[in-house]
Protein backbone atom coordinates (compact mmCIF):
# COMPACT_ATOMS: atom_id res chain seq x y z
CA UNK A 1 0.00 0.00 0.00
CA UNK A 2 1.46 3.18 -1.46
CA UNK A 3 1.24 7.00 0.31
CA UNK A 4 -0.98 8.53 -2.20
CA UNK A 5 1.04 11.52 -1.82
CA UNK A 6 4.45 10.60 -2.35
CA UNK A 7 4.03 6.77 -3.30
CA UNK A 8 6.35 5.41 -0.05
CA UNK A 9 5.13 3.01 1.61
CA UNK A 10 1.80 4.18 3.78
CA UNK A 11 1.00 3.82 7.26
CA UNK A 12 -2.70 4.47 7.93
CA UNK A 13 -5.16 2.81 5.44
CA UNK A 14 -7.98 5.13 5.30
CA UNK A 15 -10.38 2.63 4.01
CA UNK A 16 -13.69 5.30 4.42
CA UNK A 17 -11.61 7.86 1.57
CA UNK A 18 -10.19 5.76 -0.59
CA UNK A 19 -6.54 7.05 0.55
CA UNK A 20 -3.87 5.52 2.11
CA UNK A 21 -0.85 7.97 3.39
CA UNK A 22 2.77 7.30 5.02
CA UNK A 23 3.53 8.74 8.29
CA UNK A 24 4.31 12.26 7.26
CA UNK A 25 1.70 12.99 5.40
CA UNK A 26 -0.70 11.59 7.77
CA UNK A 27 0.87 13.78 10.41
CA UNK A 28 -0.49 16.65 8.26
CA UNK A 29 -3.74 15.18 7.23
CA UNK A 30 -5.09 15.20 10.51
CA UNK A 31 -4.27 18.35 11.32
CA UNK A 32 -5.39 20.21 8.14
CA UNK A 33 -8.78 18.01 8.09
CA UNK A 34 -9.46 19.62 11.92
CA UNK A 35 -8.97 22.88 10.76
CA UNK A 36 -11.20 22.63 8.01
CA UNK A 37 -13.64 21.65 10.20
CA UNK A 38 -12.93 24.00 12.74
CA UNK A 39 -13.84 26.30 9.83
CA UNK A 40 -16.59 24.66 8.13
CA UNK A 41 -18.90 24.47 11.26
CA UNK A 42 -17.40 27.86 12.98
CA UNK A 43 -16.17 26.08 16.12
CA UNK A 44 -13.76 29.26 16.90
CA UNK A 45 -11.47 32.07 15.56
CA UNK A 46 -7.62 32.44 16.29
CA UNK A 47 -8.29 35.32 18.94
CA UNK A 48 -10.43 33.24 21.30
CA UNK A 49 -9.29 31.32 24.48
CA UNK A 50 -10.31 27.74 24.54
CA UNK A 51 -10.47 24.97 27.31
CA UNK A 52 -9.85 21.39 26.27
CA UNK A 53 -11.52 18.98 28.31
CA UNK A 54 -8.20 16.27 28.62
CA UNK A 55 -9.25 12.83 29.93
CA UNK A 56 -5.75 11.55 29.34
CA UNK A 57 -7.35 9.76 26.61
CA UNK A 58 -5.62 9.43 23.02
CA UNK A 59 -8.63 11.56 21.41
CA UNK A 60 -8.60 14.44 23.77
CA UNK A 61 -4.56 14.82 24.25
CA UNK A 62 -4.34 14.57 20.68
CA UNK A 63 -6.97 17.57 20.09
CA UNK A 64 -4.93 19.29 22.70
CA UNK A 65 -1.84 18.70 20.38
CA UNK A 66 -3.45 19.81 17.39
CA UNK A 67 -4.66 22.51 18.32
CA UNK A 68 -1.13 24.01 19.74
CA UNK A 69 0.35 22.86 15.96
CA UNK A 70 -2.67 24.97 14.55
CA UNK A 71 -1.46 27.88 17.04
CA UNK A 72 -4.48 28.26 18.84
CA UNK A 73 -4.58 29.41 22.04
CA UNK A 74 -5.77 26.45 24.43
CA UNK A 75 -5.49 25.48 27.78
CA UNK A 76 -6.60 22.39 29.40
CA UNK A 77 -9.06 20.71 31.81
CA UNK A 78 -8.57 17.72 33.71
CA UNK A 79 -11.45 16.22 35.58
CA UNK A 80 -10.42 13.74 38.79
CA UNK A 81 -13.32 11.27 38.88
CA UNK A 82 -11.44 9.57 41.68
CA UNK A 83 -12.04 6.24 39.86
CA UNK A 84 -9.60 3.36 41.15
CA UNK A 85 -10.87 0.09 40.93
CA UNK A 86 -7.47 -1.62 41.51
CA UNK A 87 -6.05 -0.04 38.38
CA UNK A 88 -5.30 3.68 39.62
CA UNK A 89 -7.10 4.44 36.63
CA UNK A 90 -7.97 7.86 37.44
CA UNK A 91 -4.67 8.87 39.46
CA UNK A 92 -2.61 7.21 35.75
CA UNK A 93 -4.85 9.44 33.35
CA UNK A 94 -4.13 12.45 35.54
CA UNK A 95 -0.25 11.76 35.24
CA UNK A 96 -0.68 11.55 31.98
CA UNK A 97 -2.55 14.48 31.00
CA UNK A 98 0.13 16.74 33.45
CA UNK A 99 3.00 15.13 31.56
CA UNK A 100 1.27 15.91 28.90
CA UNK A 101 0.90 19.55 29.66
CA UNK A 102 4.39 20.07 31.43
CA UNK A 103 6.23 18.46 28.49
CA UNK A 104 4.77 21.19 26.03
CA UNK A 105 4.50 23.84 29.02
CA UNK A 106 0.82 24.30 28.60
CA UNK A 107 -1.95 25.24 31.22
CA UNK A 108 -3.71 22.44 32.60
CA UNK A 109 -6.81 23.31 34.81
CA UNK A 110 -7.23 20.35 37.58
CA UNK A 111 -10.71 19.68 39.06
CA UNK A 112 -10.55 16.70 41.77
CA UNK A 113 -14.24 16.11 42.33
CA UNK A 114 -14.06 13.97 45.98
CA UNK A 115 -12.32 17.58 47.06
CA UNK A 116 -14.57 19.62 45.79
CA UNK A 117 -17.50 17.26 46.56
CA UNK A 118 -16.85 15.45 49.28
CA UNK A 119 -17.45 11.87 46.89
CA UNK A 120 -15.64 10.60 43.82
CA UNK A 121 -17.66 9.12 41.02
CA UNK A 122 -18.08 5.29 42.34
CA UNK A 123 -19.28 6.37 45.13
CA UNK A 124 -21.73 8.91 44.01
CA UNK A 125 -23.24 6.87 41.65
CA UNK A 126 -23.72 4.32 44.62
CA UNK A 127 -25.76 7.02 46.84
CA UNK A 128 -27.71 8.05 43.61
CA UNK A 129 -30.74 6.17 42.36
CA UNK A 130 -29.74 7.48 39.09
CA UNK A 131 -26.81 5.93 39.65
CA UNK A 132 -27.85 2.15 39.60
CA UNK A 133 -26.03 0.74 36.28
CA UNK A 134 -25.66 3.97 34.94
CA UNK A 135 -22.35 5.19 36.31
CA UNK A 136 -21.67 6.80 32.88
CA UNK A 137 -24.52 8.87 32.59
CA UNK A 138 -23.60 10.38 36.61
CA UNK A 139 -20.04 11.15 35.17
CA UNK A 140 -21.31 12.48 32.04
CA UNK A 141 -23.42 14.58 34.23
CA UNK A 142 -20.63 15.88 36.32
CA UNK A 143 -18.04 16.56 33.77
CA UNK A 144 -20.46 18.33 31.90
CA UNK A 145 -21.20 20.45 34.87
CA UNK A 146 -17.45 20.92 35.72
CA UNK A 147 -16.62 21.70 32.24
CA UNK A 148 -19.46 24.72 32.49
CA UNK A 149 -18.53 25.65 35.60
CA UNK A 150 -14.65 26.44 34.64
CA UNK A 151 -15.31 27.70 31.42
CA UNK A 152 -17.23 30.25 32.65
CA UNK A 153 -15.24 31.03 36.02
CA UNK A 154 -11.86 31.24 34.19
CA UNK A 155 -13.68 33.36 30.90
CA UNK A 156 -13.14 30.93 28.24
CA UNK A 157 -14.84 31.41 24.92
CA UNK A 158 -15.28 27.68 23.71
CA UNK A 159 -15.10 24.03 25.73
CA UNK A 160 -13.69 21.56 23.11
CA UNK A 161 -13.93 17.80 23.57
CA UNK A 162 -11.98 15.00 22.09
CA UNK A 163 -15.41 13.33 20.34
CA UNK A 164 -13.98 11.37 17.51
CA UNK A 165 -16.68 10.38 14.25
CA UNK A 166 -17.09 6.88 16.03
CA UNK A 167 -18.21 8.80 19.10
CA UNK A 168 -20.87 10.66 17.38
CA UNK A 169 -21.89 7.66 15.48
CA UNK A 170 -22.70 5.61 18.12
CA UNK A 171 -24.31 8.62 20.12
CA UNK A 172 -26.37 9.09 17.14
CA UNK A 173 -26.87 5.38 16.38
CA UNK A 174 -28.25 5.07 20.11
CA UNK A 175 -30.58 7.96 19.88
CA UNK A 176 -31.88 6.72 16.75
CA UNK A 177 -32.37 3.19 17.97
CA UNK A 178 -34.45 5.29 21.06
CA UNK A 179 -36.54 7.86 18.61
CA UNK A 180 -34.52 9.94 21.72
CA UNK A 181 -35.62 13.39 19.33
CA UNK A 182 -34.75 15.69 22.18
CA UNK A 183 -31.17 14.82 21.67
CA UNK A 184 -31.47 14.21 17.88
CA UNK A 185 -31.72 18.16 18.06
CA UNK A 186 -28.92 19.05 20.09
CA UNK A 187 -26.30 16.16 18.48
CA UNK A 188 -23.88 18.10 16.23
CA UNK A 189 -20.50 19.28 15.96
CA UNK A 190 -21.11 22.82 18.16
CA UNK A 191 -23.56 23.48 20.61
CA UNK A 192 -23.83 26.95 20.66
CA UNK A 193 -23.50 28.80 23.29
CA UNK A 194 -26.16 30.19 25.79
CA UNK A 195 -26.53 31.98 29.23
CA UNK A 196 -24.63 30.47 31.74
CA UNK A 197 -23.73 27.71 28.98
CA UNK A 198 -20.26 27.97 27.39
CA UNK A 199 -20.11 27.17 23.45
CA UNK A 200 -19.38 23.37 22.74
CA UNK A 201 -17.34 22.23 19.87
CA UNK A 202 -16.10 19.00 18.61
CA UNK A 203 -13.09 19.19 16.10
CA UNK A 204 -12.47 15.40 15.76
CA UNK A 205 -16.30 14.73 15.08
CA UNK A 206 -15.15 13.51 11.03
CA UNK A 207 -12.05 11.88 12.18
CA UNK A 208 -12.26 8.03 12.57
CA UNK A 209 -11.16 6.63 16.11
CA UNK A 210 -9.18 4.42 14.61
CA UNK A 211 -7.20 7.50 12.88
CA UNK A 212 -6.95 9.44 15.70
CA UNK A 213 -5.53 6.48 17.51
CA UNK A 214 -2.64 5.95 14.53
CA UNK A 215 -2.53 9.65 15.33
CA UNK A 216 -1.29 9.63 19.26
CA UNK A 217 0.63 6.64 18.01
CA UNK A 218 2.60 8.40 15.43
CA UNK A 219 2.71 11.49 17.74
CA UNK A 220 4.18 9.34 20.05
CA UNK A 221 1.84 10.67 22.51
CA UNK A 222 1.58 9.02 25.69
CA UNK A 223 -2.09 8.09 26.96
CA UNK A 224 -3.76 5.83 28.84
CA UNK A 225 -4.60 2.55 27.16
CA UNK A 226 -6.85 0.97 29.63
CA UNK A 227 -10.33 0.78 29.31
CA UNK A 228 -12.17 2.98 31.46
CA UNK A 229 -13.00 0.51 34.73
CA UNK A 230 -16.86 1.91 34.97
CA UNK A 231 -17.45 1.68 31.00
CA UNK A 232 -17.53 -2.01 31.08
CA UNK A 233 -20.18 -2.80 29.18
CA UNK A 234 -21.29 0.54 28.15
CA UNK A 235 -23.94 0.78 25.50
CA UNK A 236 -21.59 3.16 23.34
CA UNK A 237 -19.13 0.28 23.05
CA UNK A 238 -21.59 -2.62 22.18
CA UNK A 239 -22.90 0.45 19.01
CA UNK A 240 -19.40 1.26 18.37
CA UNK A 241 -18.53 -2.43 17.50
CA UNK A 242 -21.75 -3.21 15.34
CA UNK A 243 -20.85 0.28 13.65
CA UNK A 244 -17.32 -1.21 12.70
CA UNK A 245 -18.76 -4.75 11.12
CA UNK A 246 -21.07 -2.08 8.95
CA UNK A 247 -17.99 -0.37 8.54
CA UNK A 248 -15.84 -3.55 7.38
CA UNK A 249 -18.59 -4.55 4.80
CA UNK A 250 -19.01 -0.73 3.74
CA UNK A 251 -16.03 1.19 3.95
CA UNK A 252 -17.43 4.58 4.71
CA UNK A 253 -20.67 3.77 6.03
CA UNK A 254 -20.05 5.79 9.71
CA UNK A 255 -18.76 8.87 8.34
CA UNK A 256 -22.12 8.38 5.78
CA UNK A 257 -24.44 7.53 8.81
CA UNK A 258 -22.95 10.82 10.47
CA UNK A 259 -23.19 13.55 7.65
CA UNK A 260 -26.29 11.98 6.33
CA UNK A 261 -27.92 13.10 9.98
CA UNK A 262 -26.03 16.74 9.75
CA UNK A 263 -27.27 17.04 6.26
CA UNK A 264 -30.71 15.88 7.11
CA UNK A 265 -31.40 18.16 9.89
CA UNK A 266 -29.87 20.92 8.18
CA UNK A 267 -32.84 20.30 5.58
CA UNK A 268 -35.32 20.61 8.00
CA UNK A 269 -35.69 16.66 8.71
CA UNK A 270 -36.08 17.83 12.30
CA UNK A 271 -37.98 20.76 13.23
CA UNK A 272 -37.75 22.36 16.94
CA UNK A 273 -41.01 22.65 18.33
CA UNK A 274 -40.68 26.12 19.86
CA UNK A 275 -43.80 25.08 22.53
CA UNK A 276 -41.49 22.37 23.98
CA UNK A 277 -38.01 24.53 24.41
CA UNK A 278 -37.85 24.63 27.97
CA UNK A 279 -37.36 28.13 29.84
CA UNK A 280 -33.61 28.14 31.48
CA UNK A 281 -33.68 29.02 35.08
CA UNK A 282 -30.45 29.47 36.66
CA UNK A 283 -30.31 27.05 39.95
CA UNK A 284 -29.75 28.75 42.97
CA UNK A 285 -26.67 27.38 44.55
CA UNK A 286 -24.34 26.90 41.05
CA UNK A 287 -25.88 29.13 39.12
CA UNK A 288 -26.07 27.55 35.65
CA UNK A 289 -29.00 27.01 34.02
CA UNK A 290 -31.85 24.30 34.31
CA UNK A 291 -35.15 23.49 32.86
CA UNK A 292 -36.97 23.22 36.29
CA UNK A 293 -37.17 25.83 38.93
CA UNK A 294 -34.67 24.94 41.56
CA UNK A 295 -31.53 22.80 41.84
CA UNK A 296 -29.89 21.80 38.79
CA UNK A 297 -29.26 18.05 38.44
CA UNK A 298 -25.98 18.50 39.15
CA UNK A 299 -26.33 20.36 42.88
CA UNK A 300 -29.35 17.60 43.82
CA UNK A 301 -26.87 15.04 43.53
CA UNK A 302 -24.13 16.43 45.15
CA UNK A 303 -26.01 18.44 48.30
CA UNK A 304 -26.45 15.35 50.35
CA UNK A 305 -22.46 14.52 50.04
CA UNK A 306 -22.48 18.42 50.68
CA UNK A 307 -24.23 17.86 54.23
CA UNK B 1 4.33 -18.94 13.11
CA UNK B 2 3.23 -15.48 13.44
CA UNK B 3 1.87 -14.23 17.09
CA UNK B 4 -0.55 -11.67 17.44
CA UNK B 5 -1.25 -9.69 20.91
CA UNK B 6 -4.38 -8.28 21.90
CA UNK B 7 -4.67 -6.64 25.48
CA UNK B 8 -3.83 -10.46 27.34
CA UNK B 9 -4.72 -12.71 24.57
CA UNK B 10 -2.74 -14.20 22.30
CA UNK B 11 -3.25 -15.43 18.93
CA UNK B 12 -0.90 -17.96 16.69
CA UNK B 13 -1.18 -17.60 12.75
CA UNK B 14 0.63 -19.40 10.19
CA UNK B 15 3.50 -17.27 8.63
CA UNK B 16 2.77 -15.68 4.83
CA UNK B 17 -0.60 -14.44 5.12
CA UNK B 18 -1.49 -10.78 5.11
CA UNK B 19 -2.52 -8.50 8.16
CA UNK B 20 -5.71 -9.16 6.84
CA UNK B 21 -6.28 -12.65 6.75
CA UNK B 22 -4.76 -12.83 9.90
CA UNK B 23 -7.43 -10.49 11.42
CA UNK B 24 -10.03 -12.53 9.83
CA UNK B 25 -8.95 -15.78 10.95
CA UNK B 26 -8.74 -14.98 14.64
CA UNK B 27 -11.97 -12.90 14.03
CA UNK B 28 -10.87 -9.57 14.92
CA UNK B 29 -12.01 -5.83 12.78
CA UNK B 30 -9.30 -4.11 11.19
CA UNK B 31 -11.52 -0.95 12.16
CA UNK B 32 -11.41 -1.49 15.82
CA UNK B 33 -7.40 -1.76 15.80
CA UNK B 34 -3.88 -0.44 14.79
CA UNK B 35 -1.25 -3.55 14.44
CA UNK B 36 2.48 -2.59 15.42
CA UNK B 37 5.46 -5.00 14.68
CA UNK B 38 8.87 -3.90 16.64
CA UNK B 39 6.93 -0.35 17.46
CA UNK B 40 6.38 0.41 13.75
CA UNK B 41 2.67 0.23 12.39
CA UNK B 42 1.69 -1.99 9.88
CA UNK B 43 -1.25 -2.13 7.42
CA UNK B 44 -3.52 -5.12 6.12
CA UNK B 45 -1.93 -5.66 2.89
CA UNK B 46 1.53 -6.78 5.64
CA UNK B 47 2.40 -10.04 4.69
CA UNK B 48 3.30 -11.86 8.65
CA UNK B 49 6.76 -13.38 8.81
CA UNK B 50 7.85 -16.06 10.66
CA UNK B 51 8.84 -14.98 13.93
CA UNK B 52 6.65 -11.79 13.78
CA UNK B 53 5.49 -10.76 17.12
CA UNK B 54 2.09 -8.31 16.18
CA UNK B 55 1.04 -5.92 18.66
CA UNK B 56 -3.06 -5.26 17.92
CA UNK B 57 -4.19 -1.91 19.88
CA UNK B 58 -7.57 -1.39 20.40
CA UNK B 59 -9.17 1.93 19.42
CA UNK B 60 -12.42 1.59 20.97
CA UNK B 61 -13.00 3.74 24.03
CA UNK B 62 -15.71 5.30 25.79
CA UNK B 63 -18.88 4.73 28.07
Amino acid sequence: MKCRMCGAKASVNLRQHHMALCKDHFLEWVPAQTERFIKKYAMFIRDEKILVAVSGGKDSLSLWDILQRLGYQADGLYICLGIDEGIQYSAESQRLAESFAAGRGLRLHVVDIQKEYKDAIPVLTLKNRRGKGKDCSICGLVKRHEMNRIARDFGYDVLATGHNLDDEAATLFGNTLNWAGEYLLRQGPVLARKPGLARKVKPLCRLYERDMLAYALLRNIEYIYDECPLSVGAASIQYKELLNRLENQRPGAKLSFYLSFLEARQNGLFIERQAIQAELHPCPICGQPTSAEGLCSFCRMVTPSLK
Amino acid sequence: MVKLVLRNQEYEVHAGMTLLSALQKIGILPEGIVATRTGEMIEEDEILKDGDVIKLITAISGG
